[in-house]
């Protein structure tokens, strides 16, 4: 009896022994925090690495943190970062969002690491600053464009619109139908801004090098008859009455489950909406198609495209080498699988090597024609300069809502962006 | 042996060396002082919080030459006067209310606190809900009784007034404890003289109670001028500025220009915050004050 009772004793401080080694060699060795955005979906996918990456190095630690997304999130990053307090390896927006962080200053570059062979040079191109590359694609590649409820077009025997004068001749019939044409959700202002990212394509086709003007200060969106369309667009379906009944304070899952459920024809949205369907409403996944903004002529039709976001290494990382080895795991073909396992399919992969399942959900297959060969797609502007102002998301609840037409909104926010030029120190502001 | 010391204490400034007063010192300027001057000088600068480039006045410019950052100077104002002035009234009218013989005095005058315990957030979100345009139990009632409800918080002229009613509705329970406190200090002898002389009820309210509330009115007034011009919780959970621009207030736009990064300019709209409390309530209250010293 005590003899038991003495080894049992034994055996279970030697565990406590083992347990304590292992802890603290773990945390000399193998210990990495990572930082991600609290959307269930960043959520449900980085702890599918983490799980498999542990399993495969059973020494390391990894801690998930998860801050807000949106303006707040962006406040914590930064606050991190420039107080020298950043997670090990951290979750965070490409393009213009992530020339804001002053990357050369805080990141550990990734240039000639291996893994980043298998990287399109596309994504390289916005998570670079000073001719080194910080970041990895954290998840496949986005489209903005218009969400719709497939059964509502079949009903109404609709077709795909190329033009926007077709979009709007779809709504008016949609409208007659006594059904609601387009779906906003102002109760979260991010998502008013679609009608205005997603038209850049548009823009784009009509002035080429409309970016590198408006970086430079010499293109502005109350003046460029085509930056100021989409604008225009934002009005136009507000003025025509197509909008339900709450957009002023419906939130974005309303809007996912509306197109999803057919509460409403079309969605203005980022294809990473996708997963969040395939989460909240999986019965519904197969209702749910998708088309690029169409532009003022069928001619150019095509799609404007989001880079993913991107892991980036802290400069500030005490394990340097343990954090690039987990980068690279997140960006391999392997990384990929584990994603498609754990969320689903949302779009085309920035890796060499990744491959989308067989049955992707129809919203998907429609987008990836626009990223193959003879597809037209263009990158939204965020990703071709730096210049983004914070207010775009209130203008656009204005202009969306009446109460800003849309030539004042554009020019509001050409007022907006200078703020953010300067703030960057470019010059010609 | 108590009563030797007593008269023959010499006249002196002070029972204690001054330097006692160092640590609270020492705190009070590393806490307060030293950022109240540095952020006096970064609201002069373009700062990333990695570096600071000195700009002079233009982050004062810009400030003012944006229509929403003057727009929201005016509902901050718009609002401490709304919140302020019905949080007199109405804290008055319950405070009168609870201090006569009504059924259930105490329960109610807890009733009425209890607002005032709850977390704002917590506050704002489940108004927010309630306010919902469509699903919204307020118009949802209307609706039952044949009225259609307005937009709450999505209708640009009525947001911040909505955000203004709900302050009210939470903070009126400490104006009113605070008149509570105030009338029942009024003595007795006042109201009997006045029902002697034939005082109504309206004369006894308009010419004795109300002048010698005066203390408690200028607190009240004080208080909630203050929070008002202050105000950023509620207004943030309930409809973050918006829709639009059309409930910012001086306070949410500051905290909208530091969540973008422009570290610089919100410190300047925090110094121009400063500066417009300090030029509203400091009169205010020597106003209030000057008239309490005469009676």
């Amino acid at each position: 009896m005590t003899k038991t009772k003495l080894f049992a004793l034994m055996g279970a401080s030697t565990l406590g022994l083992m347990i304590s080694a292992n802890a603290v060699s773990a945390q000399q060795s193998g210990y990495l925090s990572f930082l991600i955005d609290n959307g269930p979906q960043s959520v449900a996918v980085a702890e599918a690495w983490v799980a498999a990456y542990t399993e495969k190095n059973p020494d390391v630690t990894i801690d998930i943190e998860v801050r807000p997304g949106g303006g707040e999130g962006d406040n914590i990053v930064k606050t991190r970062l420039a107080t020298g307090a950043m997670a090990d390896v951290f979750f965070y927006n490409s393009g213009s969002l992530f020339q804001a962080i002053n990357p050369t200053q805080n990141l550990l570059p990734v240039t000639n690491e291996p893994w980043q062979e298998g990287v399109q040079e596309s994504f390289k191109s916005v998570v670079s600053a000073g001719g080194e590359v910080y970041g990895t694609p954290f998840a496949p590649a986005m489209g903005g464009g218009i969400f719709y409820n497939r059964g509502i077009y079949e009903e109404l025997g609709l077709e795909i619109p190329t033009t926007w004068e077709e979009f709007m001749a779809n709504n008016e019939k949609i409208k007659a139908a006594g059904k609601t044409a387009v779906i906003q959700t102002y109760g979260e202002t991010w998502t008013s801004q679609l009608f205005v990212l997603a038209d850049f394509y548009n823009v784009l086709a009509a002035e080429p090098d409309f970016a590198e003007k408006f970086t430079a200060n010499e293109a502005k969106f109350a003046t460029s008859p085509a930056a100021l369309r989409g604008f225009e667009k934002l009005q136009e379906v507000y003025e025509a009455g197509y909008l339900n009944a709450d957009f002023g304070a419906a939130t974005y899952p309303d809007g996912l489950r509306m197109v999803a459920t057919g509460e409403g024809a079309h969605y203005p949205m980022l294809t990473f909406g996708i997963g969040a369907i395939a989460e909240t409403l999986p019965d519904n996944l197969d209702d749910v198609g998708f088309f690029a903004q169409p532009g003022d002529s069928a001619d150019s039709n095509g799609l404007t495209t989001w880079m993913p976001d991107s892991v980036y290494i802290a400069k500030s990382t005490s394990s340097p080498d343990l954090a690039k080895d987990f980068v690279g795991f997140i960006g391999s073909p392997e990384g990929c699988d584990i994603r498609n396992e754990a969320v689903g399919a949302t779009g085309p992969y920035m890796i060499a090597g990744c491959e989308l399942p067989s049955d992707v959900p129809p919203a998907v297959s429609d987008m990836l024609p626009y990223f193959q060969e003879g597809g037209n797609n263009a990158p939204a502007l965020e990703f071709l300069s730096p210049v983004k102002g914070p207010a775009l998301e209130q203008i656009t609840v204005e202009v969306g809502s009446g109460i800003r037409s849309a030539a004042d909104g554009a020019a509001l926010y050409d007022e907006d962006v200078r703020k953010q030029a300067q703030q960057l120190g470019l010059a010609g502001w | 042996m108590t009563a030797v010391a007593a008269p023959a204490l010499p006249k002196r400034r002070s029972l204690y060396p001054g330097w006692f007063y160092a640590p609270a010192a020492a705190v009070y300027s590393v806490l307060f002082l030293a950022p109240t001057l540095a952020s006096l000088y970064f609201s002069l600068t373009r700062w990333t919080l990695f570096d600071a480039t000195f700009i002079g006045f233009d982050n004062f410019a810009q400030f003012f030459r944006e229509p929403f950052l003057v727009q929201g100077l005016v509902n901050t104002v718009i609002y401490a006067v709304v919140t302020s002035g019905l949080k007199v009234v109405v804290g008055m009218l319950l405070a009168l209310m609870l201090t006569s013989e009504i059924i259930a005095r105490g329960y109610l005058r807890s009733v009425i606190f209890f607002p005032v315990l709850v977390s704002t957030v917590g506050v704002g979100i489940t108004f927010t809900v309630l306010m919902h345009p469509t699903q919204g139990m307020i118009n949802q009632t209307l609706a039952f009784l044949g009225m259609a409800g307005p937009g709450w918080l999505v209708d640009p002229r009525l947001a911040l007034f909505s955000v203004a009613l709900v302050d009210v509705w939470k903070g009126v329970g400490l104006a009113t404890v605070i008149y509570i406190a105030g009338l029942v200090a009024i003595p007795r002898d006042y109201y009997e003289a006045a029902r002697i002389d034939g005082a109504t009820k309206l004369q006894n309210f308009f010419y004795v109670t109300l002048p010698l509330s005066r203390p408690a009115t200028a607190t009240v007034i004080t208080l909630s001028f203050i929070g008002g011009l202050r105000t950023f919780d509620l207004i943030w959970a309930m409809t973050k500025g918006g829709p639009g621009f059309a409930s910012d207030t001086i306070a949410s736009v500051i905290y909208k220009q530091y969540q973008a990064g422009f570290y610089g300019l919100s410190t300047a709209g925090n110094v121009v915050l400063f500066i417009l409390i300090a030029v509203l309530v400091v009169p205010l209250t020597m106003f209030l004050n000057r008239k309490q010293g005469h009676e």
